[in-house]
């Protein structure tokens, strides 16, 4: 039985994916949502040290599931490995309604204006397709304040000098200080740094009909019990149904935009939940299932005029994957530092994001969340016992007496680091996997260098006796991880980019990509963010220049 | 009835074979121990190293906090495809042990067990027990796999009585949010829109 032709089909039910159906239901048109994960409540969270998104030795909460869904990682000596999504080397993102924000940390930055524009900055980086965004900050900042208010974003940033201005002020307050806000405050301060209270999409107060954080400190790699922290699942998702335009499919795995004569979107064919193939028909299609999966789709989809997939037509889909190079440093102190308050993460110094001697670009740095035991045993940090009774006694004496200072340093995507279909494996359903290879940019060695020293000095100053440093990150292997972006670069030339300034592929006018991987440069900062930002964006011209069914030029 | 008993037993046969199709694997709870994967000896020797690498003192140790267990229920889950590394790695341990010092070793004294776990750790150990497998790795597993039996939720099967959590004086269980019991000091209040 053919389904019901519908406006627009989104693919990916994330934080990009999630804004659009949204705004697109809201302006009347008619919606199908394709979600591969499922759709889970509060009441479905477990607070499983082993077994979440963040820590997943033991798998994945919000898959994808392991079985069914490999990639491969090839590593730039060309080491290949089939690798399960609870591996490190999977890049994996949650594979659910909310996508990664239902798991996240939530921290909610904006990013700097010279972040859209590093090639203007720091000139041409050799081994790198550095290059400046085609939109400015100033185009975003209105999308930003709007993701701000409408999913919800506590803290207070005014502290920070180094921030782009902002019209209007977050809606929330920030969460009281827990103690290692404390404790790194006044050294901070004395340092000469600018501290401030991070911004992040949770609720410190009732707000949008939820309640408040009742911190508990199990944030980032869970789903929220209380429902207070603030993704596309618990806002906009249903607000886009409630409007009776938009239509949710869970866990419905698509297999290829079917284009026509033209090379336009015609369809979109998936495997619905009983793993039945279907063919839903639309009149434009937005791809928003983040950096890997929306560059896999687009090379998964063919078709006469291009060969390559769609997109592809001068071998740009999938280049330059970028995520973050982490990078800190753990601090033991004499003091007690734990105090069990909720989430964590509260303070964040934006003093590194720009101007650093040797390198270009860096990133903000600012107190982690919740280390569980586990994650502290295992660390092995160098100067630490590794096992036997030294190794107890180090667990005891500081695990409530540590600190972890860390940051995301902006990577140089590199041409080489991409996305790819494997030629032999596939998955559960048939359909050629995501190879993921290529190497990183020597810069993201110097830069997290330099900004694990600056973590350093920030514990000491604060009264660290011994620092567990970071070891030094490896080039080998392409980025990814969570905040994956990149492979569908969004430029002005179609022969540099995949997408236009408006999201929209350069060589078919009918289809989208709106999720991290359009990101030329995914700043200093966590991205989601940006990636909301971008998504009302983007939404907000789809809307303008939508001239109903069948009716376009 | 006889018809309908007859189908009932073609039911059980098949669901029988279904499961041992589908099953985890063929070690998993088909041997004579009250192991799921082990036999007595590799339990035996595993919890050994286990209480080298969290040994007992104050608080107790890998081996009372049950990460043998964990692990073991874990081979016949998530770690499945450890089952070999497993099996041929504790062999090797006991093997090793033997060769150096008559026993297994399990029956090493303390000294001799953390003698012998190091040169695993560093692959100082006979090329011709460890040809198939580095002993480092082999080791880094285990103890990978016993700080998370250890230090991880007791639900898995390890950390009993979520001993490592009271050794380390965080709440257990967890505590569901801080501010039921401490409210904060300062009203919040939202900004107007």
């Amino acid at each position: 039985m053919a389904l019901k032709h519908v406006n627009a089909i989104v693919v990916g039910a994330g934080a990009g994916g999630g804004i659009v159906a949204n705004e697109l239901a809201q302006a009347g048109l008619s919606v199908v949502l394709l979600e591969r994960g499922k759709w889970y409540t509060p009441f479905d969270d477990r607070k499983d040290d082993l077994r979440n998104q963040r820590t997943c030795v033991l798998g994945n909460s919000f898959g994808p599931d392991e079985e069914r869904n490999p990639r491969v990682y090839a590593d730039s000596r060309g080491r290949e490995q089939v690798v399960q999504s609870n591996h490190w080397a999977y890049s994996n993102n949650a594979a659910c309604v909310g996508g990664g924000t239902l798991s996240y940390g939530a921290m909610a930055w904006r990013f700097m204006e010279k972040d859209f524009r590093l090639r203007s900055t720091y000139g041409t980086v050799e081994g790198s397709t550095l290059e400046d965004w085609p939109i400015s900050y100033s185009d975003l900042e209105p999308y930003y304040q709007k993701a701000e208010w409408e999913i919800g974003v506590s803290g207070d940033d005014s502290n920070n000098i180094f921030r782009a201005p902002r019209r209007r002020q977050l809606p929330m307050p920030p969460l009281p200080h827990p103690r290692e806000h404390q404790i790194l405050k006044p050294a901070a301060e004395r340092l000469g740094l600018h501290p401030f209270d991070i911004p992040m999409l949770r609720n410190s107060v009732p707000y949008n009909g939820r309640g408040a954080c009742m911190r508990c400190r199990w944030c980032v790699g869970f789903a929220c019990e209380v429902n207070a922290k603030c993704g596309t699942q618990n806002t906009v998702i249903p607000k886009a149904i409630s409007t009776g335009n938009c239509d949710l499919r869970t866990e419905c795995i698509a297999k290829e935009i079917l284009t026509d004569d033209r090379g336009r979107a015609r369809a979109v064919a998936y495997f619905d939940s009983s793993n039945r193939l279907q063919e839903q028909s639309a009149d434009l299609v937005v791809v928003s299932c983040a950096a890997v999966e929306s560059a896999r789709l687009l090379l998964n989809s063919p078709s006469r005029l291009f060969p390559n997939g769609l997109g592809n037509r001068h071998d740009w889909v999938g280049r330059n994957l970028q995520g973050h190079a982490y990078t800190g440093a753990v601090g033991l102190f004499e003091q007690e530092t734990y105090d069990d308050l909720g989430p964590g993460a509260s303070i964040a110094i934006c003093d590194f994001n720009h101007n650093n001697p040797g390198f270009v670009a860096g990133g903000l740095l600012a107190n982690e969340f919740i280390r569980l035991p586990y994650q502290l045993a295992s660390r092995g940090g160098q100067g630490t016992p590794r096992w036997g009774a030294a190794h107890k006694d180090f667990m005891r004496r500081y695990y409530r007496r540590s600190i972890s200072v860390m940051g995301p340093m902006q990577e140089m995507p590199v041409f080489e680091a991409r996305v790819q279909l494997d030629p032999k494996v596939k998955d559960y359903w048939g359909i050629p996997v995501a190879r993921l290879s290529g190497h990183r940019h020597q810069n993201d060695l110097l830069g997290t260098n330099f900004m694990a020293a600056k973590a350093e000095s920030w514990l000491r100053e604060a009264g660290a006796t011994t620092i567990l440093r970071s070891g030094p990150i490896s080039l080998d292997g392409p980025s990814g991880g969570q905040h994956q972006a990149g492979t569908c670069r969004m430029g002005n030339d179609p022969q540099t980019s995949v997408v236009d300034k408006h999201c929209r592929l350069h060589d078919a006018d009918n289809v989208y990509v709106i999720d991290g991987s359009v990101h030329v440069t995914n700043g200093g900062f966590n991205p989601v963010l940006t990636i909301m930002a971008i998504a009302y964006y983007a939404s907000e011209n789809l809307v303008k220049t939508w001239k109903g069914t069948h009716g376009r030029a | 009835m006889q018809a309908s008993r007859l189908n009932r037993r073609a039911f059980l046969r098949a669901a029988i074979a279904a499961a041992a199709a589908a099953g985890t694997s063929v070690a998993c709870n088909r041997n004579q121990t009250p192991w799921r994967f082990f036999t007595l000896n590799e339990a035996r020797a595993l919890a050994a190293i286990a209480d080298q690498i969290i040994p007992p003192d104050q608080d107790p140790g890998a081996a009372w906090a049950g990460v043998v267990n964990y692990i073991d229920h874990q081979l016949c889950g998530p770690f499945q495809n450890l089952q070999k590394t497993y099996r041929e790695g504790l062999a090797a341990v006991d093997q090793t042990s033997r060769s150096l010092h008559g026993n297994p070793f399990a029956d090493l004294d303390s000294q001799k067990q953390i003698s012998l776990l190091l040169a695993l750790e560093q692959g100082h150990v006979p090329a011709t027990i460890w040809q198939q497998r580095s002993s480092g790795e082999f080791f880094r597993l285990v103890l990978d796999h016993t700080m998370q039996g250890y230090y991880g939720d007791p639900r898995h099967g390890g950390n009993r009585e979520g001993v490592s959590w009271k050794m380390l004086a965080i709440p257990y269980p967890p505590i569901r949010g801080r501010v039921r019991f401490n409210p904060p000091k300062r009203e919040l209040t939202s900004r107007s829109r």
